[in-house]
């Protein structure tokens, strides 16, 4: 890469890193467990089980890239499938139905951005508070009961959101792809022009990079930030009714597993950690094989039990290789600290540090 | 102590473009501005001196709309200002523009982004003319601010760029902007001794661009140098106005330090 002022390969092509390991991984496990990653069922599951998770980490993506985080997710994804299960079930409301567990996501959402931006509270004490109030709010009304929608499939709520439109195909893996895959699509490819191209997009990175470069140039950011966590609170909402449908079934705890797999996602796709810096195409590929782990443990002839420790653990490695990979200052703050100052590391990012040297030659 | 406030000249039309009048801004208990009157002229670069914590910054930030000030009123360009509605936005569509020291320019975006943030070209739906605004942010690297070499394009960071050329970024995105005031806060502090001059002589392309500029300074030397008159502040009050070419750098800092102890 010549050294220079431009733009790094990572910045020019968006989610590069993440591409390359997504491609690795899955030649990997295709050649451990041919059996599973060469079939094509493997591949309709994911189309159901990653809307979601995809859906959470794509609003995460904007939450962090705007240097805030969000912890109170899970806990849309209890209530708002709460509100959607029981207008559903108990009042056959349907379409209703949907537009209530909208509007509770939009709620959600409002009250962490207010609780944030206007009355200044950190996002992660914030939404801390609100996780634990509105999944408590979910278990006070469900009563902990658990709502099975039986016969759910025939309303045309199911058929629209997460029905199967191939279904009268002839080979079994087609006529199992569902259509919540498209609408996720379609969601996070608009995500992803409003987070490149759209002026909203532009004011996130720009308050994460820093609040007050972005109020002196004439940003709102209180105003930006409460849309940040509207807009997840809202996708939350979207997750919770996929999920609700897809299983047929509602339970106060459904969103649990979501806090680290969501957050693991966006920080393994390459969105910093400090904010100002957000992809989306990372965020995809992230969340695939965050996905990708678990079918490949066991296929590996490992419990379920590792599936948790193995998803950390990549999430660590990643977080760990992106800050000494995009912070130079860091990396050779690292290496000095190791004794190993100058003899790795030292490229073209650092341009303005001293001349590196070569690999080769003696140390004094 | 001599109470000079600087009465707002009133020649023709509006030759003033901002004016304060018995501006006064308070902290809870604390009061961060006293009374403060002064008007500033087209064609002038007017230095604003004074020790730390004298208000320079808390000066600037009312008369761009970042802070709104306990009470006063604000002319721009003899037009009260209504001051509950008073943003940076609005002083941005009244040609006023701030470089701040060091928080002019978000660090992990591209230049091109940094020009444009706040007042995007955007179409109806609000989505960004990506390739228009790289085309002018390209046109202000190279005309207004002059960087033909050194390898930087409108696609670079600003995390890697000098200190100097940052304050080149921000004041050729000032200028570009039309501005006919332009605000400098401590442009030059904590850099190296080339990039200075480089600072120095893009205030006086504002000037010679028949714009005005005031310009915070702590060095005396650099602000002694470029600014027409210096307007001293002390403990949120305006103490004096002095012309450079009355006084020394010299007297100036002796002028300053009795400041200090005469009280």
């Amino acid at each position: 890469m010549p050294a220079g002022k431009g733009p790094s390969l990572i910045q020019r092509y968006e989610g590069l890193p993440i591409m390359i390991v997504f491609v690795l991984l899955l030649a990997l496990f295709m050649y451990m467990a041919p059996q599973v990653f060469l079939q094509p069922f493997i591949y309709t599951t994911f189309l159901s089980t990653l809307p979601p998770l995809l859906l959470l980490a794509v609003g995460l993506t904007f939450v962090i890239g705007a240097g805030e985080i969000d912890l109170s997710f899970p806990a849309v994804i209890s209530f708002s499938g709460f509100v959607f299960a029981i207008l559903f079930k108990e009042y056959d409301l349907g379409w209703l139905a949907v537009i209530a567990a909208l509007a509770s996501g939009v709620l959600v959402g409002l009250v962490n951005g207010i609780i944030i931006a206007k009355v200044g509270i950190p996002s992660f004490i914030a939404t801390l508070g609100t996780q634990f109030f509105w999944f408590g709010m979910a278990t006070v009304l469900s009563e902990g009961k658990s709502y099975a929608l039986r016969g759910a499939e025939e309303s045309s709520v199911w058929k629209w959101i997460v029905g199967r439109p191939f279904a009268d195909s002839e080979t079994v893996w087609i006529s199992q792809v569902p259509i919540q895959a498209l609408w996720t699509l379609i969601i996070v490819i608009f995500l992803w022009f409003i987070l490149n191209r759209h002026r909203f997009g532009e004011h996130v990175l720009f308050i994460g990079d820093s609040n007050q470069v972005s109020r002196v140039l004439g940003v709102d950011v209180e105003r930006e930030k409460i849309k940040v966590f509207t807009l997840m609170g809202t996708l939350a909402a979207v997750a919770a009714i996929m999920l609700t449908l897809e299983n047929k079934n509602f339970f106060g705890n459904q969103g649990q597993g979501y806090l680290l797999t969501a957050i693991a996602s966006v920080l393994i796709g390459g969105t910093s950690i400090f904010g100002g810096r957000a992809t989306v195409i990372g965020t995809v590929f992230g969340a695939i094989i965050i996905l990708m782990i678990e079918p490949a443990l066991v296929a590996a002839g490992l419990t379920g039990a590792w599936v948790r420790t193995v998803q950390g653990l990549v999430f660590l490695i990643s977080i760990i290789f992106y800050l000494y990979m995009d912070e130079p200052q860091r990396r050779t703050a690292f290496f000095e600290r190791m004794g190993l100052r100058r003899e790795f590391g030292g490229g073209s990012a650092d341009r303005r540090g001293a001349p590196a040297k070569t690999a080769g030659e003696p140390r004094t | 102590m001599s109470e000079t406030a600087v009465a707002p000249r009133s020649d023709e039309g509006f030759d003033s473009i901002v004016r304060l009048e018995g501006v006064q801004k308070f902290f809870g208990p604390i009061q961060a501005l006293k009374d403060i009157s002064l008007a500033i002229g087209r064609n002038e670069i007017v230095g604003l001196i004074g020790d730390n914590g004298a208000g320079k910054s808390t000066l600037i930030k009312v008369m761009t709309g970042v802070l709104a000030p306990t009470s006063g009123r604000i002319f721009i360009r003899n037009k009260e200002i209504d001051l509950t509605d008073y943003s940076v936005r609005m002083a941005h569509d009244l040609s006023i523009e701030t470089v701040y020291q060091d928080k002019s320019l978000a660090e992990k975006q591209p230049l091109w982004r940094n020009f444009f943030v706040g007042r995007q070209i955007v179409n109806r739906f609000g989505f960004i003319d990506i390739k228009k605004e790289k085309q002018i942010a390209d046109q202000i690297l190279k005309g207004a601010i002059g960087f033909r070499s050194a390898g930087i394009t409108v696609d670079s960071t600003v995390s890697n760029l000098s200190g100097g050329e940052r304050q080149g970024i921000a004041i050729g995105r000032a200028m570009h902007y039309n501005a006919d005031l332009i605000i400098l806060d401590e442009p030059t502090v904590a850099l190296a001794v080339a990039e200075v001059r480089k600072v120095l002589d893009f205030v006086r392309r504002i000037k010679s661009g028949g714009r005005a500029c005031i310009y915070i300074e702590h060095n005396l030397a650099h602000v002694h140098e470029v600014a027409d008159r210096l307007i001293v502040l002390d403990r949120g009050r305006i103490v004096s106005e002095i012309k450079p070419k009355d006084m020394s750098v010299t007297e100036l800092t002796e002028y300053l330090i009795d400041l200090q102890h005469g009280t």
